[in-house]
């Protein structure tokens, strides 16, 4: 039995709605997911801008509380942690996120937020010991100090910078990088280099990834378990291949035929209208999210919000077009009363 | 999707030996290395190649948007018989918006967040058609918003009441508002998500078939490339290493590099090993005499360091310039070179970008 690492139930987040009477948005509702302590592995949240992926990210980094749920890690609830154990928190849980112009300082020299990172958690007061965790962890990422520590940020590109970034987070020997779309930023032809760095990274040092991103073929390529969210509740999750070769939901199906395809003979077939933005967000409040743009709705997704039906071990949807159970119990009364 | 061939059809846009450099403190850097093509009436060219290759440097000159330091060295780009190049800046704003519009990177920010849109479009066309009735000018609008697939009350409404996708159709009919006959677009789903990035893209193929306009379509999505662009031009470097139908593009690549982009391609079909390619290219102040892409180049022969091969025609409009068509016999007996890790000053071309910023550390 595998030891969970962070484990996360049931956390709904919910924003506004509060004393000054606003609408209330749920960012997040109902997501679980836990991290195991070994094998290390990659964990994709997908979904487009509005999801909750982001979200997700900052109640894992601790920059946001939950609404109701808990985040356990180590046993630790982290909202109830002591500060010795928030400590060790915040260096063993790293984040990469997606803009690497905006995180650094212009001011300084990009050695700096290594430094910074040593000194804030103290992992030495030594000064060549310092030099050689960095150096180190540059070698990681395939980079040199040499080249790279004395310079300025604007004098690095994007790709470089976003290494660096994860250098860092490395350096600090974590055992979870939230990494929040740490590639889309990042020209095309490096993007592979940095996928790489997070597979090397997760095989050969044993750090986990929450990868959160909108590219689905990126996280198809590199990741282990997927979680597909549509308005802050999960669509589809399973086993990366299982989900986006095979994909259940209407909404992730719809994703998955949007992705161009490199071959200019299998181009876009139907015209796609999308519905009214008001429409969208506020016409299935109880259930089913996708209830406006679902080409197979039906009148019991406006009821309540499908659960998760299993299609085959490690892949799940949250579609009534799955209730085989439900199917399979009407059929039995239909014959008991026949 | 028809055969396309040079003779048939009418040029709208002619760019010939266009060079652009950037001066930075140690010589300029090249980032358009003269050159010549052309888009015909009527279709989309893919401008495609990494960042720093010079694809968005060609859309400014052609638009003659090139910021100091940067500078239009020589070369012509001509528009239905007037040379941009030539132009004043008078001239200029009566052609632009009515000969060649602009889409640009991230266009929906682009938009003036205290302008009505209704505002913001009439503009555009009172500006360069003088006043009409007002009535006359609301259906004009509507018919633009219509067009582009958005409901009329976008007509009254602020930027920041619409969608990322919205923002940007709303950018798609600025641009056709005057019927210009060529629309540069760089990037202009770039920042959205793939279903918005289908409607947006569908939007301009429709708008495309419609008013028969032509485009030119930057970006390094190939996925998106091969679903709207008829022909694609390949840079590396400043360069043009390849002009190509799309189809022949994705079939059958002639340059190495073109080769490369095609493997790079992420795919949802299949899992395989990421392929990871080294961003290394030559310090653009200082190419190498020989071939742009040597350094990178996997065939990379003695032939490819020696002479500079020139781009011709091997299949029915398919260019390249690669010295394994271009000489073959040559090419055969040359001895082959490894890939350099790090060619001679090797930085990357983003680097090199950096440099011309006049804060830069001259000793980096």
């Amino acid at each position: 039995m595998p030891t969970p690492l962070l484990e996360i139930s049931d956390a709904t987040k919910i924003y506004g709605g509060g004393r000054f009477g606003g609408k209330a948005v749920v960012a997040l509702q109902g997501f679980n997911l836990t991290i195991n302590e070994k094998p290390a592995t990659i964990t994709t949240i997908a979904g487009e801008s509005g999801s909750g992926k982001t979200t997700l990210a900052n109640v894992v980094l601790g920059f946001i509380n939950l609404t109701s749920g808990q985040i356990i890690y180590e046993g630790v609830n982290i909202e109830n942690m002591t500060a010795q154990q928030k400590q060790q928190y915040r260096r063993e849980v790293q984040a990469v996120f997606q803009d690497p112009y905006e995180v650094y300082n212009p001011f300084y020299r990009v050695k700096h937020i290594f430094e910074l990172a040593i000194q804030r958690f103290k992992l030495t007061g030594n000064k060549t010991e310092g030099r050689d965790m960095i150096e180190d962890a540059l070698r990681v990422v395939g980079m040199r100090g040499e080249e790279v520590l004395e310079k300025y940020p604007h004098q690095l590109s994007g790709g470089q910078r976003q290494r660096m970034m994860v250098a860092r987070a490395y350096m600090l020997k974590p055992r979870i990088i939230v990494a929040d779309e740490p590639v889309s930023m990042v020209d095309a032809s490096l993007r592979a280099m940095i996928l790489d760095i997070m597979l090397h990274l997760r095989d050969d040092y044993g750090i986990s990834f929450l990868y959160i991103t909108h590219d689905l073929s990126t996280a198809y390529q590199i990741g282990n378990d997927i979680h597909i969210l549509y308005q802050g509740q999960v669509a589809e999750k399973g086993d990366t291949p299982k989900v986006i070769e095979n994909p259940k939901h209407p909404y992730v199906q719809l994703l998955i035929n949007s992705i161009p395809v490199p071959d200019p003979d299998v181009r876009w077939d139907t015209n796609l209208r999308l519905p009214s933005e008001e429409e969208m967000r506020s016409k299935a409040a109880s259930g089913c999210r996708f209830y406006p743009r679902c080409p197979y709705h039906m009148d019991r997704c406006l009821e309540a919000l499908p659960p998760l039906y299993a299609i085959e071990s490690q892949h799940e949807a949250a579609c009534y077009l799955y209730d085989d159970a439900h199917e399979l119990a009407e059929t039995t009364t239909q014959r008991r009363t026949s | 999707m028809q055969a396309w061939s040079p003779n048939e059809k009418k040029v709208v846009l002619d760019v010939d030996e266009l060079r652009v450099h950037y001066a930075t403190p140690r010589g300029d850097v090249i980032a358009v290395n003269g050159i010549s093509f052309q888009v015909f009436q009527g279709e989309t060219v893919g401008l495609v190649g990494e960042s720093g290759c010079g694809k968005t440097t060609t859309a400014m000159a052609i638009l003659r948007m090139v910021q100091p330091p940067g500078r239009i060295v020589s070369g012509q780009a001509t528009i239905e018989a007037t040379d941009l190049v030539g132009l004043d800046e008078k001239q200029l704003r009566n052609l632009r918006w009515n000969k060649l519009a602009l889409i640009p990177q991230g266009a929906m920010n682009s938009l003036n967040p205290v302008m009505r849109i209704k505002n913001q479009l009439g503009d555009a066309i009172t500006t360069h058609e003088g006043k009409m009735p007002a009535e006359q000018l609301k259906q004009r609008i509507l018919e633009l918003l219509n067009q582009v697939g958005l409901p009329g009350r976008v007509y009254n409404m602020y930027p920041h009441e619409l969608s990322g996708g919205m923002k940007q159709r709303v950018c798609v009919a600025m641009a056709i508002a005057l019927n210009p006959p060529l629309i540069i677009a760089d990037e202009p789903t770039s920042a959205l998500d793939v279903v918005v990035q289908r409607v947006v893209a569908q939007t301009l193929l429709d708008v495309k078939a419609r008013l028969g306009v032509s485009m030119i379509l930057i970006g390094h999505d190939m996925g998106l490339q091969a679903q709207l662009v008829d022909r694609i031009i390949v840079m590396y470097a400043g360069n043009i290493v390849e002009i190509a139908p799309v189809r022949n593009a994705f079939k059958n690549p002639l340059h190495p590099y073109t080769q490369l982009l095609i493997a790079a391609i992420p795919s949802i079909k299949e899992r395989k090993p990421l392929h990871v390619t080294e961003g290394l290219t030559h310090d653009l102040r200082n190419p190498p005499p020989g071939c742009a892409f040597q350094f990178r180049c996997p065939h990379a022969r003695e032939i490819c360091r020696a002479q500079c091969p020139q781009l011709r025609e091997y299949a029915p409009s398919q260019l390249t310039a690669c010295h394994i068509y271009e000489n073959a016999a040559e090419y055969e007996r040359s001895a082959p070179i490894a890939v350099v890790s790090a060619p001679p000053a090797a930085l990357y071309a983003q680097d090199l970008m950096k440099d011309i910023d006049p804060h830069a550390d001259a000793s980096a």
